[in-house]
Order: structure tokens, then sequence, then C-alpha cells
């Protein structure tokens, strides 16, 4: 088990391995660990999937609900992202109300999928002022090895891809749900991609003993087009301004590749969905 | 109100507060406005007033959270009820817990923490009246307000935000460009050391667009450095005229 003791014991080896260009589980500093991501994980939610980066994994969860709108917004249906850092996960998670790290979490995933504009809120509105489709979106974090962040933006964006909401009625103004469900249609699939900062190094997808280490981080949320949506510095460090552009490329490369992971798994779900 | 029928950037280029893009708000701090707090500041920028107490480094309770190697630093940014149009509970919102979070973590890089081990160092933001800007003018003046309690630092830090209105990139954005403007980026710098502290963005940027809007930021947050350092030989040249006169 990695904990700040014996991740610190190795911060000056792990110094020495980023200067070379190394790591200390052998990745190269611009790779990510094995990402696996799998959808439909949870039957009573209405899109759910789970994403395992090496050893970390977050389960999201997403239910449809008929509720009120925003008084500001009567036309447009509701996004909400919650996040559980659940106690199993790790030994640093306690029970209770969201601490400032799961908190920070969610809003940063919140404004990510937001930003992109992936989903048209305004289609989830059913009668405007009254009856709209809110969106919970439950990040539930199943096992901590670091990055939770791009591992719960992921399962957040794979389990919206998966979303089914159901058809619905209005009879004397009720709104009645029927048996048929449509895909929720998104307009864009942002992904965040995290760049540690290790010394002079930058390290994509840090893993737990790293980030232990980490002097800061930085979190960027890409679209599908390559535009920046959302971007979040972390930890109590600094970056310089040219180390921030570097990441940024950085992440926008990797972006590209995650993205064709979670294509490419979604195309291969839904044709063993067919055949079954 | 509608998004389209309000006019962010008039055919002049002038924005709704008549500054032009690369304008900041007036800026007025002021340093050791509280008699109780070890240190302590005031700002107010365009319309948003807000005050920082820094207490300690002082005994930490509990005690289970002290640190063997340096001092713990502790933020609470928290709103008045009545600093928004619509009453806030004073409860701490989810909003309030990220951004002190985000502030403490824009400021710790300043601070030699590791002179107080063992120790808490408390900044406490309390927005009084809030038209945009709120977090960076927290981390502003909060790191006056540290150096007036005569904690030692390597730098100040100054923030800024840069945004995109009406497809334009201007800083300083005040509340209802905020609202209804495209994009906020929250910068915060050192700079002395130019070190970016505080990287926030939500919106929609091209990397050219991103790179210009991160210059933006890093030059307005050179300014309001200038106005950190007027502010605070302010307070001690006004302490250096009261000893002589006494003698």
């Amino acid at each position: 088990m990695v904990t700040k003791v014996t991740a610190t014991l190795n911060k000056n080896y792990m110094l020495e391995l980023v200067s070379k260009g190394m790591r200390i589980d052998g990745r190269g500093l611009k790779d990510f660990r094995k990402v696996s991501i799998e959808f439909g994980v949870a039957g009573k939610a209405d899109g759910s999937a789970g994403v395992k980066i090496g050893s970390t994994y977050v389960m999201v969860g997403v239910k449809a609900e008929i509720g009120k709108p925003f008084p500001d917004t009567p036309n447009e249906g509701v996004l909400m992202v919650n996040a559980e850092f659940v106690p199993l996960a790790s030994p640093s998670f306690e029970p209770g109300p969201p601490d400032e790290n799961a908190i920070e979490l969610a809003r940063v995933v919140d404004r990510g999928i937001r930003k992109s504009e992936a989903i048209d809120l305004k289609k989830l509105c059913i009668i405007p002022g009254e009856k709209v489709w809110i969106l919970w979106v439950d990040i539930y974090v199943l096992d901590h090895n670091g990055n939770l962040m791009d591992a719960a933006s992921l399962a957040s964006l794979a389990a919206l891809m998966n979303t089914k909401i159901p058809e619905v009625k209005i009879e004397d103004d009720q709104v009645i749900k029927t048996e048929n469900r449509y895909p929720l249609e998104l307009r864009d699939y942002p992904l965040s991609i995290t760049i540690g900062k290790l010394g002079s190094a930058l390290l994509v997808d840090p893993s737990l003993e790293e980030e232990e280490v980490l002097d800061s981080k930085l979190t960027i949320f890409l679209s599908q087009d390559d535009k920046i949506c959302a971007m979040q510095k972390a930890f109590p460090g600094i970056f310089t301004p040219e180390e921030i552009l570097m990441a940024v490329d950085l992440a926008r490369d990797k972006s590209r590749e995650l993205r064709k992971i979670l294509f490419d798994t979604f195309e291969k779900y839904n044709e063993s969905r067919k055949e079954g | 109100m509608s998004e389209e029928e309000i006019v962010l950037i008039d055919e002049h280029g002038l924005r709704v507060d008549g500054r032009r893009p690369d304008q900041l708000r007036d800026i007025k701090i002021e340093v050791g406005v509280l008699a109780n707090a070890d240190g302590s500041a005031y700002i107010v920028q365009g319309k948003t007033k807000l005050l920082v107490a820094v207490y300690g480094p002082r005994e930490l309770h509990p005690r289970h959270l002290a640190l063997p190697d340096k001092a713990l630093l502790r933020c609470r940014y928290h709103m008045a009820p009545f600093s928004v149009e619509e009453r806030k509970s004073p409860a701490p919102s989810r909003r309030e817990i990220e951004l002190s979070k985000v502030i403490r973590e824009a400021l710790e890089p300043a601070l030699l923490l590791h002179r107080f081990p063992r120790t808490a160092i408390d900044v406490f933001i309390e927005v009084l009246e809030a038209d945009g800007g709120t977090r960076c003018a927290g981390v502003t003046a909060a790191s006056v307000a540290l150096a007036d309690a005569g904690i030692p630092m390597k730098d100040l830090v100054a923030a800024c935000a840069v945004g995109k209105v009406d497809g334009k990139l201007v800083i300083d954005l005040c509340d209802l460009e905020d609202k209804y403007g495209e994009v906020d980026m929250p910068v915060a710098y050192m700079p002395g050391k130019k070190h970016v502290t505080l990287l926030q963005m939500d919106g929609k940027l091209t990397r050219e667009e991103f790179e210009e809007a991160l210059k933006m930021a890093i030059s307005a947050c050179e300014k309001i450095y200038e106005f950190q350092k007027t502010a605070l030989k302010r307070k001690f040249e006004a302490i250096s005229l009261e000893v002589e006169e006494e003698s």
C-alpha cells in the first residue's frame, strides 16, 4: 500500500528517474496506465459505466429524474454532478459528507461536461417552467490509486453515452413515463487529462505514489475539436507559464488517444448488445 | 433577462462599465484594518469588496492535524449573506468549499511554512459585496494580509481573471460579464518568481486564445502587484511617520 510516508521516502528516487524520462512504475512520462472501460455496469441506473486506470476504479451512474427547473432557466433541464469518495476505496477516505476533494472533483467534472455543451439542456425540458429532466451524475470512487479526476471524467462521459431516457406522455397535466426509452444525445465528448509536475518534469496520469509527492497538477478538459473547456490547477505548488502551455499540448494529444479508446470500446459494446 | 438582449461590448469596443478590454477596475487596498488579527487587508475592486484576516502562526487545534515539518495553512473563503442579489445562506456552499481549497493552494507556494512547524496559519476571507472576481480579489488581499502578519514569503501573489465576452478577451470580469460571458479564467501569479499558483478555466478556448488569455492575465497580475506593494509601503510609511513624531 502506498502512503504519504512511503511515497516521500521514494521522492528523491522518483525525481532522479523523471529527470531521465522514466517513472517508478516503469512508464514513460507521457504514458497512461492501462485504461479499461465497461458500459452498463449498474442495471438500475439510466446510464452507467466503470472505468479502470491502472488499479484506480471509478464507477458512474446516471439517473434521470423528473423535477422542477431552476427559476432562471425555466426551459432547461438540470445537470447535477456529485462525487462520493467511498471509505472502502482508500485508507485516507472517511465516512461522512463529501470533503473538499470530492467537491472539487465533482465541480470540475461538472464544468467540463457543462462548458463543452455536450448536453443540450433545452432538450431535457418537458413542460417549460414546470417539469424538466434532472440528470444526476453520481461519481463513485471505489479504488483510489491516483488520477481520480481523469477516471471520473471518462466514466461520467461513458455513462452519459450509455444513458437512455424514458419517453414521456402528458395526460391531464400529468407527466407519465412510458416503457420506451431514447438515448441521450451528446453534442461533444469532453475528456480531462491531468498532468502532474514533479521537479521540472511533466507526467501524464500520475499514480497515487506520484500524487503524494507532486508539486502541483493541472487538469485540462478538451472537447472533441481540441478546444479547452475547463481547467483546474491543484496541489500547493506552481507551474510556469511555459509549463502550462506544454501541458495543454500534451493534454490535447492524450485526449485524442483516450477518446479513441472510448469510442472503440463503445462500438464493441453496442455490437455485443446487438448480437446478444 | 435573456442572453440576446445583453450587449457586453458596445460599438466602440467598450465594456458594460465603460472599460477597455485590458483595463482593470479601480483597486483600493488597505492594510492592517482589523485590530485583533495578526494581519489584515481590505480590498475594493470595482464594486467587489472583501476583508481578509490572518491569524498565526498560532497553536493548532485540534492538535492531531499538526504537521511535524511545517505550519498548516488553513483558508476559509466565505460570502456574507447580503453580499449577493438574493440572500445567500451563511452555511458553506460547495462553491465556497472548492474556492477555499484553490485559494489555499494559490497562497501556499508563496509562504515559508517550514519556518513554523506544528503551528497553524489561518486565513479568513469574508466577501462583503460580490461583483465578480471575488476569489481573485481574495487571493490578492490575502497575500497582502499575510505579509502584514509578518509571515515570511517568497513573493506576493496577485490574482486576476481573464474572460471572453462577446467573442473578445477581457480582463477583470465584473459580475455581469462573468454571468453572461463565454469564458471565465481566474489566474494567480507571483510576478517576482514568474510562477502561476492558481489556474482555473471554464468556457471554450482554442489553444491560441488560451495562450493570449494567459498572457493578459499575467500582465494584469503584474499591475495588481504594484497596488499590493504600494498598499504595504503606505502602512509602514505611516508607522515611520508616527515614530518620528513621537521622538
